[in-house]
C-alpha cells in the first residue's frame, strides 16, 4: 500500500517536471524550419540619428535599417511565423508583452503577441518618444513617454501587423504581430524558427515579412514528431 | 434726390459698413480673442439624428470632399490638403475623450459646426440642429466602431488656475521638458528639428501647429480646448496625448506658457511682456541640453 502511493507521487512529481519546461504547451508535435528569400534584397542604409544627440552617441557602429534582416545562405530575420489555422485560441497568457525604446531603435524589432495579451511599452532613452502604433482593426492612439516614466500599458484584441512609429524620430519603425495563437517565433537572422507543443491535426503555418509578404503552408501532425517545414520569400528590390 | 446722387450715396453708406467691418473684425483679433472665442456655440445637440435623413443632406454637403463611402475620397480629395477625414475608421483629431477612444457625439457636432481651421472644412454652423443631428447619425454608419464600441470617458478638465507669472515659467519648463520644441520649434513657429519629416497616419505630410501666427486652434479658441488638445492628442496625427505625464492643475501651466507665444493681446501675453523687460536674461533658452528656466 505505501510502496503504491510512494510510487504515485514520484510518478506526480516526475510527469509535473517533464511538462514544466514547455510553459504553455502541452507535450505534442513540433514543426520547424528555415525562412529564406530568393532574388536581390534592397540594400539597407545606415540611419543618422544625429538630430537626437543622446542617440547618435550610444551607436559607435552605424545602424542599419531593419526592414530586411538577413543572415548566412540566405536567411531572414523579423519574419513572424506562427499558426494561422488548425490550433484552437486559449486564454492570452498571463505575462506581458515588451516593447522597449533603447537607443532610438524599437526592440525587438517585430513583437509577437496574442490577442488581448497585456503590452508594455518602455522607455529607456534620454529623450522623450511618441509610441503611435497605427493600427487600422484595432483602435489608433498616440501618446507621449518621457525619460524616466512608468511603462505604457496596452492590448490589442483583434488580430493585425501594425506598424509602430515614433514621430519625433522618424527613423524608428517596428511591428507589433497581434495573433490569435500562443504558437509563434520571430525569426533571428539565422531564419531558424520552431513550434512545439502541437496536439495531432493539421494545421496552416504562416510567415509574414513586413517586406516580402506572406506565405502559407498545411502540414499535418500525427504524435509526437517533427515535421520539417522550411519557406522561401520572394525578395522584392523595394 | 436724383437718380445718380442716391446711387452715389448707397454706395458710399456700403463702403463705409465695409470699411467698419473689417476695422471692427482686425480690432477684435488684436485686442482679444478671435471672434469666435467669444461665446462660441457649443451649446448640446440634443436633437435625435435620422441616418435615412442625414444620408441626403450628407451628398447634398459633405460627399464631395469626405466621398460616398465616407473614406475621404471625394471628387474634391486631390485639391486639398489637408485630406478629409477617412469616416470608415472613426478616429477624429477633436475629441474630449482619450486618445485610441470615440468621440462623444457633442465632439462631432462641435466640428461640424466650428469647422477646422487651416483647412478645407468650412464651418457648418448655420445649418440647423436637426441637420446637424441627422448627418452625424449617417456618419456613424461608415464605421462599424460605432456600434461596437462606447465613447471613452471626457478627460476631466479642471477650473482653471490663475494666470501668474510662476505659471508661465512652470509651463515653458513643460514646454522644454515634453520636448514640446522638437517639433514645435523652440519659439513654437512649427519648426523645430522634427518637423520636416512629420507624416500623419495616412502617409501624407503633415505640419506642426505654428503657434506664432496661429489665433485659433484645430480644436477650438479656448484655454480649455487648448488644455484638452494636449490632453487628448490629435489622433491620425503625430500630436500624441500627455494624458499620462501632465495631471491636473500642471496643464494649465503649459496652456499660460503656449498663449504667450500667439499673436494675440492675452492676460498671459501682456503679462509675460512685462515680466520679460526686466528678466529675460534669466531664462535659459528652450532647445536641446538642460534649456528651459
Amino acid at each position: 500500500m505505501q510502496m503504491k502511493i510512494v510510487t504515485s507521487v514520484a510518478f506526480c512529481a516526475v510527469a509535473t517536471l517533464a511538462l514544466a519546461p514547455s510553459a504553455r504547451h502541452a507535450a505534442g508535435g513540433t514543426v520547424t524550419g528555415k525562412v529564406t528569400f530568393t532574388g536581390t534584397p534592397p540594400k539597407m542604409k545606415a540611419i543618422d540619428m544625429a538630430k537626437e544627440p543622446s542617440c547618435a552617441k550610444a551607436h559607435t557602429i552605424p545602424v542599419m535599417n531593419e526592414s530586411v534582416v538577413t543572415g548566412a545562405g540566405n536567411s531572414l530575420g523579423n519574419v513572424v511565423v506562427y499558426i494561422s489555422a488548425g490550433a484552437p485560441a486559449g486564454a492570452p497568457p498571463a505575462s506581458a508583452a515588451t516593447f522597449d525604446q533603447k537607443n532610438c531603435q524599437y526592440l525587438p524589432h517585430v513583437l509577437a503577441m496574442e490577442a488581448g495579451q497585456k503590452l508594455e511599452i518602455k522607455n529607456d532613452d534620454q529623450t522623450s518618444h511618441n509610441i503611435h502604433p497605427l493600427s487600422k482593426v484595432n483602435p489608433e492612439w498616440n501618446k507621449s513617454q518621457p525619460p524616466g516614466s512608468p511603462p505604457i500599458e496596452a492590448s490589442y484584441d483583434k488580430p493585425e501587423f501594425i506598424p509602430v512609429k515614433c514621430n519625433v524620430h522618424p527613423w524608428m519603425h517596428g511591428y507589433f504581430a497581434v495573433l490569435n495563437t500562443s504558437h509563434s517565433k520571430v525569426t533571428g537572422d539565422d531564419g531558424a524558427y520552431s513550434l512545439d507543443g502541437l496536439p495531432p491535426g493539421k494545421y496552416t503555418v504562416t510567415a509574414w515579412h513586413e517586406r516580402f509578404g506572406t506565405q502559407s503552408q498545411e502540414v499535418t501532425i500525427t504524435g509526437t514528431e517533427t515535421a520539417k517545414l522550411d519557406f522561401v520569400l520572394k525578395a522584392t528590390e523595394y | 434726390m436724383s437718380r445718380v446722387a442716391r446711387e452715389i450715396a448707397s454706395i458710399a453708406i456700403l463702403g463705409v459698413l465695409v470699411v467698419v467691418a473689417f476695422t471692427d473684425a482686425s480690432a477684435q483679433a488684436m485686442h482679444g480673442l478671435p471672434l469666435e472665442g467669444r461665446g462660441a456655440d457649443t451649446t448640446p445637440n440634443r436633437r435625435v439624428g435620422r441616418p435615412s435623413v442625414g444620408k441626403e443632406e450628407y451628398k447634398r454637403y459633405c460627399a464631395g470632399c469626405h466621398g460616398d463611402r465616407g473614406d475621404g475620397q471625394g471628387e474634391n480629395t486631390q485639391w486639398i490638403d489637408p485630406k478629409p477625414r477617412d469616416f470608415t475608421q472613426a478616429v477624429f483629431k477633436c475629441r474630449s475623450t482619450p486618445s485610441g477612444t470615440l468621440p462623444v457625439d457633442q465632439d462631432v457636432i462641435n466640428t461640424i459646426r466650428r469647422g477646422i481651421v487651416n483647412s478645407n472644412m468650412p464651418q457648418w454652423r448655420p445649418l440647423p440642429a436637426q441637420m446637424q443631428a441627422d448627418l452625424l447619425s449617417y456618419i456613424k454608419t461608415f464605421s462599424p466602431r460605432w456600434t461596437a464600441e462606447k465613447p471613452g470617458t471626457p478627460v476631466v478638465i479642471p477650473v482653471e488656475t490663475p494666470v501668474t507669472t510662476e505659471s508661465i515659467l512652470r509651463g515653458r519648463e513643460m514646454f522644454q521638458k515634453f520636448e514640446c520644441w522638437k517639433c514645435h520649434g523652440t519659439e513654437g513657429r512649427g519648426d523645430g528639428p522634427s518637423a520636416a519629416a512629420l507624416t500623419d497616419s495616412k502617409d501624407q505630410p503633415i505640419h506642426p501647429f505654428d503657434f506664432t501666427t496661429g489665433t485659433r486652434f484645430k480644436c477650438g479658441t479656448t484655454n480649455a480646448d487648448l488644455y484638452r488638445i494636449f490632453m487628448t492628442g490629435l489622433d491620425g496625427t503625430p500630436m500624441a496625448s500627455f494624458a499620462d505625464n501632465i495631471k491636473g492643475d500642471q496643464g494649465w501651466d503649459l496652456v499660460h506658457y503656449l498663449r504667450t507665444l500667439q499673436p494675440l493681446r492675452t492676460p498671459e501675453s501682456t503679462l509675460w511682456k512685462t515680466w520679460l523687460a526686466t528678466h529675460a536674461a534669466e531664462l535659459k533658452p528652450i532647445g536641446p541640453g538642460t534649456g528651459g528656466r
